[in-house]
């Protein structure tokens, strides 16, 4: 097999095949150097349009065809959240391309030139592809629009200022002359890259922020069966593989019997991995069916015997105890000492699967000169890597296509499935193409999860005032992450969003105790503000209400009222015709606001119970202010997805751990929310020109207790034991 | 053992095991790969085809069952189909996309079915997961598709 230290998939090589293209040949080492410059570079304020920017080879972020074919390497995973587009958007908004002709593919992996700013590392996560691209991208985009004006004047003899760009047409209009950009696709590419660029100011944008633009590019092939995820990739003699993995965590594979599993029809063959036994077949069923036959025992010795009943207990207790202070104000224990009523309330959030509607599946070919993976990668900094350890290669001689995934939700942001991935090829041995499938089980039951928490709060109030607030959380590191990201010796995505308190209280104080246990843990959409927000928002309503204030009216009173908090919580209010909590004919309303990767939302919800004393939720309002809409309809779209998300972990999320071994497997008992309990959704975005901020996650966190405050007001009681629906 | 299934209007003959599910012989033998794998418990609903015109989540089906001609997404057609397929586009109701070869083939069952669905004949109906929560814009569609199809027909 052929590799190279740096690859662009075949895909993006078909563009090639129409003709010449703009930086189709990928940059010489020069320009990779000058790329990763610029990309250290802290991203300028460049809204003003009059600034120059350096440019950035174009070559790595966009390549144009002579059949005008706008192509931008985008190096982000598209996983539903509409990175395609919006990274394509600000390429085509500074090019001035027309929409029609744009398309998206995957970086491949290069560090240098596809580095996430916000993060230092090739991945995606923490709601950070449009911050860190911003710049970039239309920085692309200008600078290929600039070299191929250029051609276009040298060749009609004319000033490049008198030369117009529109939806792909070059024209000069005083000799009324006009060509589309890939008639100057080869003169450009031979001119060399300007030293800096012009951006547009905002009121120039055609595309950016504009009501009816709103066509995702992957959409059509979403419609009609064509778009290919990893687990449709097929070729000659590719085997599929299912892996038994040990019920317990901790436990490692003893021995195995696989003699009924290779009498099943188109088996080939059983390997033992570190994670367990893989079954090759010839095929997904043969798969399957192989590791049902298999008779394997597991070793024990250092397998997790507690269940996440006695972890909570455990946790629970840490949390009268002071921890790792991580913020804090006044003296809040003083305050609390001299107080006549303390205000005591524990939170417990169970763990929780991702379960992606693709679940974990990945394509694999090695031999001694690299390896070729095809996968939804969201980690190439750490997968690439961990691939190339496994299989005893070079970093470099490993390459990863990324391909869309079916969702992530932060699932595929671990490194243990590349390993895995790495395992299956390198005990079949070289020269073996394999796809390695998750089923549902596999992804519920082996998952990784959005850690346990247990948050204690305890707060004063006088004169209606909230005079003290501490709060003590106990939960798992969410990563493993070197002790330099670590903050006080402890993660600070435990605490994130409760650690700072959108709130002005006098004597606040939040504890940290960092858990260690055999429970996997990574990001879960909204991560640490996936508990903190519920905890926070729950707490200060039950202080507001004990203070007799209104819900929308109390908080605003605790914040500035020119923030950004404010400006949502104001918005959504208005929204939503607030007039309080209500009950009004047995519907009650419950509010919630979180600041998260940089951006504010703020949501309200309207509640009522069913027969049964379930909630029905009929209606959430949303404020959004993540700086410069780039695409509304997304924006919109990605708000709707965190609610429903969001919503049925609220209500019904819970992994539930028995003697080490998770007792929920599928979707019947992980419940998933349905169309049926979907609420309807009205979303209002602030108008911003500040540089844009993070949208995937931004629904997840308020929902939940904008929910639990109306439940509050309709039942009287105030649950602080998630999931709210729990399984009797 | 080896038997002959209609799929897209096309006989082919397969040889695999009795028991193998219906979705894995659309998938892997004829490496039609627009119907999913979501769950294997016909919970979710991304494996949904039409087998006889009736709505099937095909991982529940074993092959030895299948009598009757098999519809999959990549040939399904008619005007409920493109209704619902460009309802889909205009109300850019996809995002990672991995179920909505599922949730369009239940639509246009529907439709079929019930040219004018109610919302409750939606939550009754659309029973298929959409872990990216698209519900609010699928439910959207197949009120445009069913105005579009119904409102062609006058």
């Amino acid at each position: 097999m052929k590799t190279a230290p740096i690859d662009i998939s075949r895909r993006n090589l078909l563009v090639g095949a129409a003709g010449l293209v703009i930086g189709i040949a990928l940059p010489a080492t020069a320009a990779r150097a000058q790329a990763a410059g610029n990309l250290g570079a802290k991203a300028p304020e460049a809204l003003e349009g009059t600034q120059t920017e350096k440019s950035v080879p174009p070559n790595a972020y966009v390549r144009i065809g002579v059949d005008n074919k706008v192509t931008v390497v985008v190096k982000h995973l598209e996983m539903g959240q509409g990175t395609y587009t919006g990274l394509a958007t600000l390429v085509a908004e500074e090019l001035d391309a027309d929409w029609a002709d744009v398309e998206a593919v995957s970086a491949p992996v290069n560090a240098a030139l596809y580095t996430n700013s916000v993060w230092g590392g090739q991945l995606t996560g923490g709601s950070s592809g449009m911050a860190s691209s911003f710049d970039l991208m239309r920085r692309a985009g200008a600078t290929a629009r600039a070299m191929l004006v250029e051609a276009a004047a040298r060749r009609w003899d004319v000033q490049a200022d008198e030369l117009q760009v529109e939806k792909s047409v070059i024209s000069h209009p005083p000799s009324n002359r006009s060509a589309r950009l890939g008639a100057f696709v080869e003169d450009a590419a031979k001119l060399p890259a300007p030293d800096y660029v012009t951006l547009k100011a905002p009121s120039a944008f055609t595309l950016i922020g504009q009501k009816g633009f709103s066509k995702r590019v992957d959409i059509p092939d979403k419609v009609n069966g064509r778009a290919i995820y990893a687990l449709d990739i097929h070729e000659p003699g590719l085997l599929t593989v299912v892996v038994a993995r040990p019920p317990r965590f901790g436990s490692v594979p003893g021995a195995v019997d696989a003699s009924r599993a290779l009498a099943v029809k188109d088996v080939v063959a059983v390997r033992q991995i570190p994670t367990g036994f893989a079954v090759y077949a010839r095929g997904t069923w043969p798969a399957i069916k192989g590791r049902l036959a298999l008779a394997a025992t597991w070793d024990d010795h250092a397998a997790e015997t507690r269940g996440s009943e006695e972890m909570i207990a455990d946790a629970a207790e840490l949390t009268k105890t002071p921890g790792a202070v991580v913020g804090t104000k006044g003296d809040a224990e003083q305050a609390l000492a001299q107080a006549s009523e303390i205000i005591d309330v524990t939170y417990v959030f169970p763990f929780l699967a991702h379960g992606p509607m693709e679940p974990l599946d990945g394509y694999l070919r090695w031999d001694q000169n690299g390896a070729h993976a095809r996968y939804g990668c969201q980690l190439q900094v750490g997968d690439q890597p961990t691939i190339a350890k496994v299989l005893g290669l070079n970093p470099n001689q490993v390459t990863i296509d990324t391909m869309i995934a079916g969702g992530s939700f932060g699932r595929r942001v671990q490194t243990q499935f590349a390993g895995e991935l790495a395992e299956v090829a390198k005990a079949i041995g070289p020269g073996q193409p394999v796809k390695l499938v998750w089923t549902r089980e596999d992804d519920i039951q082996g998952g990784y999860y959005r850690p346990m928490a247990v948050h204690r709060f305890r707060a004063t109030i006088n004169n209606g005032a909230i005079i003290a607030w501490a709060s003590n959380i106990a939960s798992q590191p969410v990563v493993k992450a070197p002790p330099s990201r670590f903050r006080y010796g402890v993660d600070p995505l435990i605490s994130e969003g409760a650690d700072e308190l959108l709130y002005d209280i006098p004597n606040f104080r939040c504890d940290v105790h960092s858990l260690s246990g055999t429970v996997t843990t990574n990001s879960w959409r909204s991560v640490g503000h996936s508990h903190t927000c519920y905890a926070v928002e729950c707490f200060v309503d039950l202080l507001l209400e004990k203070a007799e204030k209104d819900p929308v009216e109390g908080r605003l009173a605790l914040m500035p009222p020119s923030s950004r908090a404010a400006g949502v919580l104001t918005a959504v209010a208005k929204l939503a015709g607030w007039m309080g909590s209500g009950p009004v004919n047995g519907k009650a309303r419950g509010v919630a606001v979180v600041e998260a990767f940089g951006s504010f939302v703020a949501q309200i919800a309207e509640v009522s119970l069913d027969r049964h004393g379930n909630p029905k939720v009929h209606k959430v309002w949303c404020a959004i202010d993540c700086g410069i809409a780039v695409n509304p309809d997304i924006i919109r779209a990605q708000l709707e997805s965190g609610i429903g998300y969001g919503m049925g972990h609220i209500l019904y999320g819970d992994i539930p751990i028995e003697a080490g071994a998770v007792k929920v497997s599928n979707f019947d008992d992980y419940r998933a929310l349905s169309m049926s309990e979907m609420p309807e959704v009205e979303v209002v975005i602030i108008p911003s020109s500040q540089q844009p901020t993070g949208v995937g996650e931004l629904g997840v966190p308020t929902i939940g207790p904008a929910i639990a405050n109306a439940l509050a007001r309709l039942s009287g009681k105030r649950q602080s034991r998630l999931p709210l629906v729990r399984a009797s | 053992m080896s038997q002959t299934i209609i799929v897209n209007g096309q006989a082919h003959v397969v040889d695999v095991d009795d028991d193998t599910p219906l979705l894995w012989v659309l998938r892997d033998a004829l490496q039609l790969t627009g119907t999913k794998f979501g769950c294997g418990i016909a919970m979710c609903g991304a494996c949904t085809v039409h087998i006889d015109g009736e709505p099937m989540r095909s991982c529940s089906v074993p092959i030895c069952a299948v009598t009757a001609p098999v519809t999959t997404i990549e040939a399904v057609d008619g005007r409920e189909a493109e209704a619902v397929q460009a309802a889909w586009i205009a109300h850019q109701v996809p995002q990672c996309g991995y179920c909505q070869s599922g949730q369009i083939m239940s639509a246009i069952a529907l439709l079929r079915r019930t040219p004018n669905p109610t919302d409750a004949d939606i939550d009754q109906t659309m029973t298929n997961i959409c872990r990216c929560a698209t519900y609010v814009r699928i439910r959207a569609a197949i009120h445009a598709a069913a105005q579009a199809v119904t409102g062609a027909g006058i």
